[in-house]
């Protein structure tokens, strides 16, 4: 496990107008993996990536990438990125190659032939010469991501990759980023999807009023001891009373209309259980182990009830 | 440099491509015309009035005129010194065989640039400048400009460059499309023609002893510079408010305030001194060429050249200031 680190955030704080945003954050995104960052709106994820970027200066910490500290090597850190912050907004009145040239021209040395292999790496095809008024969002975040690899960053920065995109699209998105992060580029992903994170990132933060709550790998955080089993139960009200007789058994939830009850409990537990309800004449129609999703995670991780 | 050199012309492309420069020469098309129709008919007018077309007769006609409402007592006095000086102009013009208002292009060209300088060209430049840095942050580019491997004070010097650019086009386009249109109609001569300057403003009267003639054609440029000099003062002003205010509606409106507050105050001042530090009372560089009483006592060429470069510079030290250090946070 001796991979670069692509991406260092320190201790990092920002103030705005007295208000502490962001209350000293710090995580670590290595080479070739994906990194969700994940957050309820409002939790301070923007903010995280505009400093990342050098679009605000943090109040103190320290955000080094590829080992340059953005405030003080911010053109060397730069030349590291490529990002799109919020929206994919490139020049409207301005067809899709005009942008990429602009753009190309900013950084040290971009070859037309760079140029074309974004392109064709995006798959835009012919519409390269449109005009960007004239894309759906799903080309114009795809000439976005042309954009940000003009300068054959080590570290992509992306703003909610999948925002607004069609099913295809989304399904595109997530095969082209893992992609790119398969050819050895690290790819930060912000995203108040937790399902979106799922599917695509290896490693996770989670960020909640403006600090990282928790860091490690997706797989870990869905590992098995988080299961939970759905009893298929009728009656449902009967179902509950002799499940709440086990004290080793949690009920988690009990929904009366489709008619389940969810728990918690060690493995041994369910023969035991299912005996005595099949005793008392409920009648079991189904009984299965379902893994967790991040939903249930941020809840538990939360307290539940500081955002909906 | 061919950094900064990559910088200005992505500006310019944009620029080009939003087409502000089209919609100041889609508007210099349309007013132009207008205006020369305007000449026309105070030409024919004054012909009409006077009974005939001898322009001596007019202008000893009109210092009769001012020399009669001279002697009326009803006349307030700042108004009596001024009208003492045109008469004293008119005399010379009268004596030197000179017809001050001839109607060619070359004339329609300088008197043209003489009425705008102070609100219509300003005007045609903020329609440049306004939307500069704003318009990149309304649109959210500025993220991705701001997230180059290039310093902040070089996409903004960049953007400067390209400004200052498109503001001497503007002034260029303004003289030819004048000289080009109006020619069709006054005849494109009189580029030889003598034009008096050199008046000295003395306190509260303008002195003759150094005025001379110039050919007409170097008259032009130095009106033509002097409108540059209170244009790049202009643009500097209008890119600072770009820079200041996110909206470029807003920063456009409030460039438009300043300039027709300019044009307001400068009829009413006359007693309030310190009126003449704002910038837009002093971008009539013009009329100190041709000898026409400043609004304010205690300004000259001098005095106004200082201010506006005073102004200039102040936008544009704000300007750098602010944009390099501000948080992005729209």
């Amino acid at each position: 496990m001796s991979r670069e680190i692509t991406l260092e955030v320190k201790n990092v704080k920002k103030k705005i107008r007295g208000k502490e945003i962001i209350k000293g954050i710090s995580f670590k995104v290595e080479q070739g993996e994906i990194f969700g960052f994940l957050g309820p709106n409002g939790s301070g994820k923007t903010t995280t990536i505009r400093m990342l970027v050098g679009l605000i200066r943090p109040t103190a910490g320290n955000i080094e990438i590829c080992g340059y500290d953005i405030q003080k090597h911010t053109n060397k850190a730069l030349e590291n990125v490529g990002c799109i912050v919020e929206n994919p907004e490139l020049y409207p009145y301005l067809t899709g190659m005009e942008n990429l040239e602009h753009f190309a021209r900013m950084l040290p040395h971009v070859p037309q032939k760079k140029i074309d292999e974004v392109v064709e790496k995006v798959d835009l095809g012919d519409r390269i010469h449109d005009r960007v008024k004239d894309y759906s969002l799903g080309m114009r975040q795809r000439l976005g991501i042309a954009q940000a690899l003009l300068g054959d960053p080590k570290l992509l920065i992306l703003d909610e990759p999948t925002n607004g995109l069609d099913p295809q699209g989304i399904k595109q998105m997530r095969s082209f980023i893992r992609g790119l992060a398969d050819m050895g580029l690290s790819v930060f992903i912000s995203s108040h999807l937790l399902s979106e994170i799922q599917l695509l990132c290896d490693r996770v933060g989670i960020i909640l009023n403006g600090q990282v709550i928790h860091e490690g790998t997706v797989s870990s955080l869905l590992d098995e001891s988080h299961r939970k089993m759905y009893w298929y139960v009728h009656p449902v009200a009967e179902g509950e009373k002799i499940i709440k007789g086990f004290s080793a058994v949690k009920i988690t939830h009990v929904d009366h209309e489709e008619g389940f009850i969810i728990t918690e409990s060690d493995e041994e537990w369910v023969p035991l259980v299912n005996e005595e309800l099949v005793k008392n004449k409920v009648k079991v129609s189904r009984a299965e182990w379902k893994k967790p999703v991040l939903e249930d995670l941020f809840l538990k991780l939360t307290g539940g009830n500081q955002f909906v | 440099m061919s950094n900064m050199y990559h910088l200005v012309m992505n500006e310019i492309i944009k620029l080009m491509r939003k087409k502000r420069l089209m919609v100041v020469f889609l508007i210099l098309l349309v007013l132009v015309p207008i205006f020369t129709y305007a000449q026309l008919r105070v030409t024919l007018q004054t012909q009409k009035q006077l009974g005939t077309t001898d322009w001596k007769v007019a202008l000893r006609q009109q210092i009769n005129d001012t020399t009669n409402r001279l002697s009326s007592s009803r006349i307030p006095d700042e108004w009596k010194q001024w009208m003492k000086v045109r008469v004293q102009q008119q005399q010379y013009y009268l004596d030197h065989n000179i017809n001050p208002t001839a109607p060619n292009a070359v004339t329609f060209t300088r008197e043209f640039m003489s009425n705008s300088v102070n609100l219509f060209i300003p005007l045609l430049i903020v329609i440049i400048a306004s939307d500069l840095v704003s318009g990149e942050v309304t649109s959210g580019t500025i993220k991705l400009l701001l997230t180059r491997p290039i310093k902040r004070w070089k996409i903004l010097t960049s953007k400067l460059i390209a400004l200052l650019l498109f503001v001497s086009i503007v002034v260029v386009l303004t003289g030819g499309m004048a000289y080009g249109i109006s020619g069709m109609v006054f005849g494109y001569g009189g580029w030889t023609y003598p034009v008096l300057t050199g008046f000295q403003l003395q306190g509260e009267t303008v002195g003759t002893a150094t005025v001379h003639a110039l050919p007409q054609w170097q008259y032009i440029l130095m009106e033509y510079g002097l409108a540059w000099y209170a244009c790049l003062a202009v643009a500097c002003i209008s890119f600072m408010v770009s820079v200041l205010i996110r909206s470029t509606a807003a920063g456009m409106g409030i460039m438009v305030a300043a300039l027709i507050a300019g044009t307001i105050l400068t009829n009413m001042v006359s007693s309030w001194e310190s009126a003449k530090y704002f910038f837009m009372v002093n971008l009539n560089l013009t009329d100190y060429l041709s000898g026409t009483l400043p609004p304010i006592q205690g300004m000259n060429l001098t005095f106004s050249m200082i201010t506006l470069g005073v102004w200039s510079l102040l936008a544009l030290l704000i300007s750098y200031s602010v944009f390099i250090r501000r948080d992005v946070l729209a």
